[in-house]
């Protein structure tokens, strides 16, 4: 039997009819056309599905979409406004930040999570806070160096 | 500890993009979360296939029961063996041994499965949910039979057989004699022994194996886009498979989410959705999860080594034996025979051997396929010589740096030849240990681990000075050719097309590439597009592996800049009313040298070019030019590393204190994109050294099977490195470069157990076996009694 759910995805109402089994990465990929959140391990560990939801920062491969019901959901593609990038976008480009790009939307939504708590994390606290999300390409450090910038910026 | 650093440049107008540590043209599409992975294909119309995989090792099919997976709501059809195996064709390896013995690799399992995630069956269905529902359905009766786990034990006599219709679990044989080793040992003053063995590691990529096939009836053509490095090499493989001609089909590399060799591979998978599109005239697709990403795609590395070492008093390293044992797992894949006799021809490192003999012998257990995994046979033979460079140092109490320079050539000897056969093309091996070591300020980490042990603390230094071999490589030496394609087109507007056989997977080709043409042409950068990855567009490559992609692919567009530059200059001869000899070109303009400041630019000339009503007779219209650059050589990165590690004597654990990196590969074309292969290449050592392990248990269950079980590093894994680099160009391509891909795979594993080690050795610990775990450290203090 189908559920109805209501969820704001990036400021737009989303109405649908959903398996209750169904998880938010997939409504949001598959009822919502946006495929800018990833699955890469299906059991919560490596965060390349991590999205806010209500402004925290959840791992949308382990919350099922009628948990997310009369939520704000906010992916990666909703972060850039009016054709300019969020602050954090613009660093990871700037440093570098970003090989196969496939952990990326992940990286960056824990990174906004990250800066909208603390204003400026010291490297380690940085990587702290990217311990639930896994990247093979780059070794993590322009990572750091590009979260260390958007802070400096002013994170938002 | 000081972060990465990295000097500024300032930006200059227009020329020399080429050096420049320049962002990338691909991250706008990455960062917003609109680029296309598989995953993220729509298809009008699209089923979703899964498939039954064996959770056994090595077991008898009785029966497959597929009924009520068939009546399932939704559910199109159930395909086993029976049902596939003889309308495709076998999975290929394309490079057997000489004597080599292999089964027949069919798609799904035939009468047997023989490792655990083997395909016996697949489901299609309208959704993928309803496929997934679909497995549980499927029953199949096993008859579970004696797994061969351990390659040691596969050997001994009696032993099960993974094949048993082979009659034996030796896959192929292979032996390197080069120079006069028994002389060499004849001469020795003293011979070491030393027993290596290589994990074997799970590559892991992000974004795990996938790929959609649909099927154009009314042409009888099939498009396959898939998450791989390889789509040409597979374009070459596929079509006999599933019986089409080569131009019916087109690959696809759509946007690819990590390779690391675990995607240089025609896998069943491909085989069996590109089939079922064609048998089902519907698109299907397939999306790998991480479980079956952790069994069902290549493993890497997993060699044994019993190495011998003839040395002289004085340091000097004479020859090496080594009988090795490499555990290819069921199959052979692509290159799975390939990967160690990589091993022993690089095995010589940079050092002047004077005799090396390996013996290989691959072995088939019921585990999956090993085959290339970032370094692929090199990390082996940097890790098995830089270990060997320490253990001659400990065993006739000399320096470890002194050790490697006695043995190292000196520059002037380049091109220098190896024993084993390779002519290392240029190097420095002593400019980049000295700059390592002043990077490192290593007097005062020398002061740092005596102070150290003085207060008891177990503190070490490694160092590995490693090379590697890059650029595959002359077509000779492949098995299906080893050069690169690649196209530039001026289009009519001027804007400026290129199209590289390369197909780059997130090392930012698209940007280096521009970088490369817009220099060559004299055109700002954002004139230039770098298309890749679809056979429709590049019509010949052999694709990105074995760091080959710069090297070969860069070297293609610049000869085909080379061209169009030769034919623009007859057009603008006759368009200046000179003669091509005459006319001379700079810096994007065309004139002739008694009169600069009458010039052409590429916009005119292609506009003359394309409406063609100005053409000098017998011109052809257009300017495009296309170019296959076979290398005469391989290339040859080199450099140190140099790793300090602390040991926590009541926990095992190791902590890197300092990581110090120089890398040579040659010219640099944009020198972010370099510290950015190096950081990660480090970084999934710094796994391979202290965490990574793929574990099956005895009876060939998998134990890490997912990011739960298998550890790959995380954030706080990770130090700050210091990066430096030293540049000595590659005489093998005009460009200069050699490759970096895979440099701190290769050079950084040795550097970090060797800390380790050498942290361990006031306990009397000489040798310990990758990864040191915790655990693994902790128990080796232990014997020695935990204290010095």
């Amino acid at each position: 039997m189908n559920i109805p759910v209501k969820i704001r995805v990036n400021g737009t109402l989303q109405e649908s009819e959903v398996e209750p089994r169904l998880l938010l990465v997939q409504f949001l990929r598959e009822a919502c056309g946006l495929t800018g959140t990833h699955v890469a391990c299906e059991t919560s560990v490596c965060g390349a599905c991590t999205v806010l939801v209500d402004g925290k920062s959840v791992k949308s491969c382990t919350m099922l979409a009628v948990q997310a019901d009369g939520s704000e959901v906010t992916t990666v593609e909703g972060l850039s406004h009016d054709g300019k990038l969020h602050a954090v976008q613009e660093s990871f480009w700037e440093c570098h930040g970003l090989q196969c790009g496939y952990c990326t939307p992940g990286m960056i939504m824990t990174a906004v999570q990250l800066l909208e708590r603390t204003r400026s994390p010291s490297r380690d606290e940085i990587r702290h806070a990217l311990e639930g999300n896994l990247c093979r390409c780059t070794g993590y450090l322009h990572i750091v160096d590009a979260i260390e910038q958007a802070a400096k910026k002013g994170g938002a | 500890m000081a972060k990465t650093k990295r000097k500024a440049v300032k930006k200059k107008a227009v020329r020399g993009y080429v050096g420049r540590p320049m962002k990338r043209v691909e991250d706008p599409r990455l960062i917003k979360g609109i680029a296309t992975y598989v995953d993220d294909l729509k298809l009008p119309n699209v089923l979703h296939a899964e498939f039954v995989r064996s959770p056994h090792a090595h077991a008898k099919i009785k029966a497959i029961h597929t009924d009520a997976a068939k009546k399932h709501p939704g559910v199109v059809g159930v395909f086993t063996g029976a049902d596939l195996n003889d309308k495709v064709g076998a999975i290929p390896c394309a490079s057997p041994l000489p004597g080599g013995k292999s089964p027949e690799h069919t798609v799904l399992a035939g009468a047997r499965v023989y490792f655990v995630g083997h395909p016996v069956a697949v489901v299609v269905a309208e959704k993928r949910a309803i496929a997934r529902d679909a497995l549980d359905l499927v029953e199949v009766d096993y008859e579970p039979l004696p797994a061969v786990i351990d390659p040691e034990k596969a050997l001994e006599k009696g032993s099960p057989l993974t094949h048993p219709e082979l009659g034996t679990n030796v896959a192929f044989t292979w032996s390197l004699p080069a120079g006069d080793v028994d002389g060499a040992f004849k001469k020795a003053d003293k011979v070491l022994k030393l027993r290596i063995v290589h994990p074997r590691l799970t590559p892991m990529a992000l974004e795990p194996r996938g790929c959609a096939a649909s099927w154009h009836a009314g042409e009888a053509s099939l498009t396959l886009w898939t998450s791989t490095q390889v789509p040409h090499l597979i374009r070459t493989l596929l079509p006999g498979l599933i019986r089409i001609p080569e131009n019916k089909l087109r690959v696809v590399a759509p946007e690819v989410g990590g390779g690391f060799g675990s995607k240089l591979n025609l896998y069943a998978e491909e085989v069996v959705v590109s089939h079922l599109a064609i048998r089902l005239n519907r698109p299907v697709k397939w999306i790998e999860g991480r479980r079956e990403n952790a069994s069902a795609t290549i493993h890497g590395r997993d060699q044994i080594g019993l190495n011998e070492v003839a040395i002289r008093k004085d340091g000097t390293v004479l020859a090496i034996r080594s009988k090795t044992i490499a555990d290819v797992g069921s199959y052979c894949q692509l290159l799975t025979p390939a990967i160690p006799t990589l091993t022993g021809v690089m095995l010589p490192g940079c050092y002047k051997l004077k005799a090396v003999r390996m013996d290989i012998t691959g072995v088939h257990t019921n585990k999956m396929c090993t085959d290339a995994y970032r370094g692929a046979g090199r990390p082996e033979a940097a890790y098995i010589i830089e270990r060997i460079m320490d253990l001659v140092a400990a065993e006739l109490g000399l320096d470890p740096v002194q050790v490697r320079l006695k043995n190292m050539p000196k520059p002037a000897e380049f091109p220098f030849k190896t024993v084993t056969g390779q002519l290392y093309d240029s190097g420095n091996y002593q400019a980049a240990l000295k700059k390592a070591q002043e990077l490192a300020v290593w007097p005062k980490l020398l002061k740092q681990r005596d102070a150290a042990r003085k207060a008891g603390r177990l503190f070490g230094i490694g160092l590995s000075t490693y090379v590697e071999i890059c650029a595959l490589g002359p077509s000779k030496a492949m098995a299906a050719g080893g050069w690169e394609w690649g196209c530039v087109r001026i289009e009519i507007s001027g804007k400026v097309t290129v199209i590289t056989g390369a197909t780059p997977h997130g090392q930012g080709q698209e940007t280096s590439f521009a970088q490369i043409a817009a220099d060559k042409l004299g055109v700002p950068i954002e004139d230039v597009v770098v298309f890749r990855g679809d056979t429709a567009t590049a019509h010949y490559g052999r694709d990105t592996y074995g760091s080959r992609a710069t090297a070969l692919g860069g070297t293609a567009i610049v000869m085909s800049i080379d061209k169009i530059i030769e034919k623009a200059k007859t057009l603008a001869a006759a368009l200046l009313k000179s003669t091509s000899k005459k006319v001379e070109f700079k810096d994007g303009r065309f004139f002739v040298k008694e009169k600069p400041k009458n010039s052409i630019g590429w916009t005119q000339l292609a506009s003359e070019a394309y409406i063609a009503k100005n053409l000098p007779p017998g011109f052809e219209p257009g300017l495009e030019a296309s170019s296959f650059f076979e290398p005469s050589n391989c290339t040859f990165p080199f450099g140190t590393h140099i790793a300090a590690v602390e040991v926590d004597r009541d926990t095992g654990q190791v902590k890197i204190v300092k990581y110090v990196a120089v890398d040579d590969c040659g010219k640099q074309v944009n020198p972010l994109l370099i510290e950015g292969q190096v950081q990660g290449g480090i970084a999934q050592s710094i796994g391979a050294a202290l965490m990574e392990q793929t574990v099956y248990d005895e009876s060939g269950q998998l134990l890490t099977g997912e990011f739960m079980d298998y550890a790959i590093p995380r954030a706080t894994d990770i130090p700050d490195f210091v990066l430096g680099s030293t540049v000595t160009p590659s005489p093998s391509n005009p460009l200069g470069v050699k490759g970096v891909g895979e440099a701190g795979t290769i050079g950084s594993t040795p550097a970090i157990a060797n800390a380790v080690v050498d942290a361990l050795s006031p306990l009397g610990i000489r040798h310990l076996d990758l990864p040191f775990t915790p655990e693994r450290v902790w128990r080796a203090i232990q014997q020695k009694g935990g204290r010095p």
